[in-house]
């Protein structure tokens, strides 16, 4: 517990300084011309290519992960402070002092991510030749999912917080599109502009920090703010830092602008595995690791940070055991893992490693997860209801073995991946210290629990126990282009935890960027024990639920907790009293303002005017007598006047 | 080719373009409709020639400006009312340069989105429309090209009032004439309301020239030379008060803005785009060249209100926005909004702030465009404006729901689209200055970000509605019309550059009129060693 | 000789005529209420000329006359068109020419 407070106080060695680059990393900007290039020709060349549009989505994909490799791999030939590599593309924004280009910085965080994206995103496009078969649009989504892989790398990849702003709405975006990608269905149109507002809230935080890092440092890309933030006040490094945590959350679904993820199971499953499991949902996650150097300087946006995490990972996951969707159940399980990644990255210096390891590790097991329920659904009729499914695992074996191998990973059991990633969390939120830390390694002990909870759940109602299928239901198992890349995440969720934390490779590799010191004991510790002994206690529960007892078809009415789970949490009942009713009502009546209150000031002119011309000429009688009057009055004044002027 | 009058020669070919067709016979007396129709059309082909021919010309003179040069270029200057020291006096910096050429590319493009617009649509119950003569329809929108590039050229004040108040009276006549809805009261409102704002700008550059007549010089209205006279702050005041008030109805800065939704609901498309993408731009081009330039002194002292104006506009013109069932009444509305930023940006009096607004004036001029010119195909195929009557086109007719979510895009300014950038410069160039406007301006972007999602939610996307399984695609001509705005949103928001260097020096020079430098960062990054962007 | 008697006598003419216009609701004597008036000031005019001994006065007398005599023609053409059609000589009656 001593090496807590040394960690915090020590200032780790940042790369602040980058070398250009050089050799077949030259070529990093055809990470982002690929998908760039598919998304291009898929949806400006439209029905013309619906032949063969899914294969060059595929191949695109397939090209960028090449050069990521390519790129990954002449990166380890560097000595380890000659990792951080920039390649400057062209000036974008040249104002004055205002100068933003678009280049690209190839370290070690970023290459992670390059590796993540468009390895599972490659794996995800394969998947959805399979999974989208049917649908006549087929074109037109892997349009959509390049767009999104190339907004997604321009997010990682940009060496400056305004490149990365165009990524980060680049992918909104793409979320949009292929959230509301069934346009005809009005709940996915909702869910669509739901998502995109509710990110938009985050956006403005996101841009705030940006605006107030250029009016105090001058300097708005990663090198400039880093080597500055050391003298800023810790009024605005904290400032600074509470604005990227509004970004993020908005992005990565946290409190409070958590609501929009559940709604966004509207879309094909891809999109769900893709975007909102492993990579678009993590952007908050690396935005905060990425700014690690400002955080670093604010302890208190670091401990917000934190406690969001840490709410969000009971949150998600309470709502994640009422949900009778598969889909949906599996969002508030995304919500929940990526409050443990937002924990450990409010952690400071010990836990920023720790949240990358286990993000990369989620990005497989919840990709395989959700590739599993997209074929549990395309082939049970598009039924997403649990209580509709029961004893598939005779019938659907491999994506009942994947699907296994991606549950035991999220639920920490050795030696799957979550074992590796999700205990250190843990060990390291303990460690801080004093009451926040104890609470939030309990709170994220807890969640460990409650997650081994729903997860059973899942798997007990989806494969095991009496089959409840409605009569039309024929399961069967989908074909190799969908279990071939399930296969393959299933092999990750088995090993990747242990490859990247066992011998620290993970944290030594991230070591030059975020500083993340090498883990002090190893993996089976009392802490871990008792970890696993509730995980134990949650998969018990839950066996003797739903194992034990029959399922029931119709959901029972269940006690408060259960009727609140079902409803979000009342967070859509809260957005939609607090947020969304006042704001129509302000609409209607800034309406009736415009209309009748400035408007009305206009036309009261208009018509005062009017009124006072109509009521003027009635001194226009007609009378010659009235007119002689008023000719000798004139006449009498006019001389009466020139009589005194004389005088 | 130096001496070669570019600027007049450019403003001069619409108007010859309109002489021209005004020879096109009109309506005769006798009923000759296929005869009629034929020569409807020619005259719709003069001016889109000419309309091109002027394009090329300001593309050229784009070209052959140079930044780093003088600061006023093409520049010409005769004697016109000796007396009075009137000159004919033009000549354009990079801003104006910008907005001519934004000008001239609107220009086509508006008439070939208005091809149909001037013979009317039949009524939503069949009704014939009214007989109205075609070709003065485009002869209206030659002159208004004439009288648009004249107010951006213009370097004497009298010749820029001159141009300033003519531009009203074809646009009164497009809205008045050949308008929808309540067509009179809104023309009649824009000319009326425009013209107090005039009124009290006439007060204003008569009382300049008084001042710049004291002592042994001739009075003038030449701009330079006026930027150089010495006022007293109170002058100063006044006669700011006086020009921006005129500016301001123009804008329209809130809450001078009631005229415009009602003069964008009532007329066609193709009007509302000019007047809401080029005659609006005349207010802030107004407010950033003469305002700030001819009385600094009165810009310093009133910039604290017109901030808060702004920032008011901004929120309020999006929040009505959001109430809105008439889609051309919606994005009018938009445009107030847009506006309140452009103006935040220009008396932010940074650089970024300025170059933003510049820019934004250009950006919002292709982006708001297109949003118009899309709306108005979907009401020429649903023969109604209402949001309500729309529901599921994108099923039926996929590009013109792609462009229309492009346009949206554009209008909520997403980073890739040109709006972005403009939008951007803006705000972090009002944040080093004055934080608390430019975080009510940011929260902006979210309220942007409904009104243009549920527009798009509620008119493309759902089930298809009855009326709607029949709507035709994008036509030929309407792709022409509304292609090169989408694809210059697109490559100005990848690459504004060019854009950005004719503007900046031409900013500069503003802001050294007008004694305001940027603020320095308290904590300044130190500068790289190899060389990236600091 | 004191001029002070024609001009009182010529204000009181004047005055008469000038209340005779204005109360007088018969268009022909309205006219001769005018020609009052205008001989009070030919009174008037020959007052001062003989005063000082000048000519300008008789003569502008001349022109008034003149003046009056013209004005009476076409007013009286005037009067007798429209009592020919609206038979009726009030000035009161033609009040067309209003808001």
């Amino acid at each position: 517990m001593t090496g807590s407070l040394a960690a915090t106080l020590v200032r780790p060695a940042m790369a602040l300084t980058t070398l250009p680059a050089v050799g077949a990393q030259h070529a990093a900007w055809l990470l982002l011309a690929f998908p760039a290039f598919g998304a291009i020709v898929l949806l400006l060349g439209g029905k013309r290519t619906n032949a063969w549009g899914h294969l060059l989505g595929v191949a695109m994909a397939l090209g960028a992960f090449v050069v990521g490799v390519l790129a990954f791999v002449q990166m380890l030939g560097y000595p380890a402070s000659q990792r951080s590599r920039d390649l400057h593309l062209y000036s974008w924004i040249p104002v004055a002092h205002f100068q933003v280009s678009i280049g690209l910085l190839l370290d070690p965080l970023s290459i992670c991510f390059v590796l993540l994206i468009t390895g599972v995103g490659s794996l995800i496009h394969i998947y959805a030749i399979g999974y989208m078969s049917h649908d006549p649009e087929r074109r037109r989504f892997f349009g959509y999912l390049n767009l999104f892989i190339t907004a997604m790398l321009l997010l990682v990849l940009s060496d400056n917080y305004v490149g990365l702003y165009a990524g980060w709405e680049g992918v909104g975006l793409a979320s949009y599109l292929l959230i509301g990608f069934w346009q005809y269905k009005p709940s996915a149109a909702v869910a669509a502009k739901k998502a995109f507002i509710a990110n938009r809230v985050g956006d403005v935080g996101l841009s705030l920090a940006i605006m107030a890092m250029f009016a105090t440092f001058g300097s708005v890309s990663f090198t400039g703010v880093f080597g500055a933030v050391g003298g800023a006040s810790h009024g605005v490094t904290t400032a600074i830092g509470l604005l990227l945590l509004l970004g993020a959350t908005g992005k990565s679904a946290q409190l409070p602008l958590q609501s929009w993820l559940l709604d966004a199971m509207e879309g094909p499953t891809p999109v769900s595995a893709l975007i909102h499991a492993a990579t678009m949902v993590t952007a908050g996650v690396y935005l905060i690791v990425r700014s690690a150097p400002i955080f670093n300087l604010a302890p208190d946006a670091r401990l917000a940070v934190a406690i969001v995490g840490a709410v969000t990972l009971l949150f998600g996951a309470i709502i994640g055991c009422a949900k009778d969707d598969i889909k949906k159940a599996l969002a508030g399980s995304t919500m929940s893992q990526i409050g443990y990644m937002m924990l450990a990255a409010g952690l400071g210096p010990i836990g920023y490693a720790l949240a990358i390891a286990h993000l990369l590790a989620h990005g497989f097991f919840k990709a395989g997860l959700f590739l599993g329920a997209g074929s549990i659904k395309h082939s049970m009729n598009d039924e997403v209801d649990m209580r509709r499914f029961g004893g598939l695992a005779t019938v659907m074996k491999i994506t009942f073995v994947t699907f296994g191998f991606a549950y035991l990973a999220i639920i920490g059991i050795p030696p799957f991946s979550g074992f590796f990633t999700k205990d250190p969390i843990i060990d390291a939120a303990y460690s801080r210290g004093g009451v926040s830390g104890a609470l939030l390694g309990t709170a994220a002990l807890l969640g460990a629990g409650i997650t081994a909870f729903y997860m059973t759940r899942i798997m007990l109602m989806t494969f095991t126990g009496k089959r409840r299928w409605e009569d039309a239901a024929h399961p069967h198992e989908v074909g190799p282009v969908m279990t071939s890349p399930m296969i393959i995440l299933a092999i990750g969720s088995l090993g990747a935890g242990g490859f990247l934390m066992i011998s620290n490779r993970l944290i030594n590799f991230l070591a030059p960027v975020v500083g993340t010191p090498p883990l002090s004991h190893g993996f089976f510790t009392p802490l871990s024990f008792l970890s696993l002994a509730l995980v134990v206690v949650g998969g018990a529960l839950a066996w003797a639920m739903y194992g034990r007892r029959e399922v029931p078809v119709t959901a029972p009415h269940g006690n408060p907790i259960t009727v609140a789970a079902r409803k979000d949490l009342y967070g859509d009942a809260f957005n939609e009293s607090v947020l969304m009713r006042p704001g129509q009502w302000l609409a209607r009546l800034s309406v009736f303002f415009d209309n009748r209150g400035v408007d009305g000031l206009v036309n009261t002119l208009a018509a005062t005017l009017g009124g006072t011309s109509g009521r003027m000429r009635k001194v226009q009688t007609g009378f010659v007598r009235s007119y002689a009057l008023s000719m000798l009055v004139g006449a009498v004044l006019l001389i009466g006047a020139l009589l005194l002027v004389r005088l | 080719m130096s001496n070669f009058p570019w600027l007049t020669v450019t403003g001069a070919v619409p108007l010859v373009g309109a002489l021209a067709i005004a020879l096109v016979p009109g309506r005769s007396a006798a009923a000759d409709e296929a005869g009629q129709r034929a020569r409807d059309r020619l005259a719709k082909q003069i001016a889109l020639v000419f309309s091109l021919i002027t394009l090329a010309l300001s593309l050229v003179m784009a070209v052959e400006f140079k930044p780093g040069g003088p600061r006023f270029q093409f520049a010409q200057t005769y004697q016109w009312i000796p007396q009075f020291g009137v000159h004919y006096a033009v000549g354009v910096d990079g801003i104006a340069l910008v907005l001519i050429v934004m000008t001239t590319i609107l220009m086509p493009v508006v008439l070939l989105a208005s091809w149909n617009d001037a013979e009317g649509l039949a009524g939503p119950a069949g009704e014939t429309p009214p007989r109205r003569s075609v070709k003065t329809y485009f002869i209206l929108m030659m002159v208004l090209e004439t009288m648009m590039i004249g107010v951006f050229g213009a370097t004497d004040v009298f010749l820029f009032y001159v141009f300033f108040e003519a531009m009203l009276i074809p646009m009164y006549f497009m809205i008045g004439s050949y308008g929808v809805g309540k067509r009179q009261y809104a023309a009649v409102k824009f000319l009326l309301y425009s013209l107090l704002g005039g009124l009290l700008m006439l007060v204003a550059v008569i009382a300049l020239y008084v001042y710049s007549a004291s002592g042994n010089r001739p009075g003038t209205f030449l701009f330079l030379p006026l930027t150089h006279l010495a006022l007293s702050a109170t002058v100063q005041k006044w006669l700011f008060l006086g020009f921006f008030i005129a500016f301001a109805i123009k804008a329209p800065l809130w809450p001078f803005h009631t005229w415009l939704p009602d003069a964008a609901t009532a007329a066609q498309p193709g009007a509302a785009v000019l007047l809401v993408g080029v005659l609006d731009k005349v207010g802030t081009f107004g407010m950033l060249r003469y305002c700030l330039e001819l009385f600094p002194a009165g810009a310093h002292y009133f910039t604290p209100v017109i901030l808060v104006l702004a920032v008011a506009g901004i929120l309020y013109a999006a929040i009505v926005a959001i109430g809105q069932k008439d889609m051309k009444r919606l994005i009018a509305y938009t445009s107030v909004s847009h506006f309140g930023l452009i103006i935040l940006g220009v008396f932010a009096m940074t650089s970024q702030g300025q170059v933003g607004a510049t820019l934004y004036m250009v950006n919002h001029g292709f982006a708001t465009g297109a949003l118009f010119l899309i709306a108005g195909f979907l009401i020429v195929r649903r023969r109604s404006s209402q949001i309500a009557d729309f529901g599921g086109v994108q099923k039926v007719a996929p590009v013109l729901a792609g462009l229309f979510l492009i346009s949206g895009l554009a209008g909520l300014a997403l980073p890739g689209l040109s709006t972005f950038v403009s939008e951007f410069l803006v705000l972090i160039g009002t944040f080093t200055r004055y934080e608390v406007a430019a975080i009510f301006a940011t929260l902006g972007i979210i309220l942007a970000a409904i009104y243009i999602l549920w527009m798009y939610q509620r008119t493309m996307t759902g089930p298809v509605r009855d009326e709607v399984a029949a709507m035709p695609d994008l036509r030929a001509r309407e792709l022409w019309a509304v292609g090169p705005l989408i694809a210059l949103i697109i490559v100005l928001g990848v690459y504004p550059r060019p854009v950005i260097n004719i503007i900046n020096p031409a900013v500069h020079q503003t802001l050294v009129h007008v004694r305001s430098t940027d603020p320095v960062p308290p904590h300044p990054a130190s500068a790289l060693k190899n060389g990236s962007n600091p | 000789m004191s001029p002070a008697h024609y001009i009182a006598l010529a204000v009181i003419l004047f005055v008469i005529g000038g209340v005779g216009v204005l109360v007088r609701r018969n268009a022909l004597v309205v006219f001769m209420c005018v020609e009052l008036m205008l001989n009070a000031v030919n009174l008037a005019f020959i007052a001062f000329a003989r005063m000082h001994g000048a000519l300008d006065g008789q003569v502008i007398a001349f022109f008034v006359m003149v003046v009056a005599a013209a004005e009476v023609v076409v007013g009286l053409a005037i009067l007798t068109s429209i009592f020919r059609t609206r038979r009726s000589a009030s000035v009161d009656d033609a009040n067309l020419l209003k808001y």
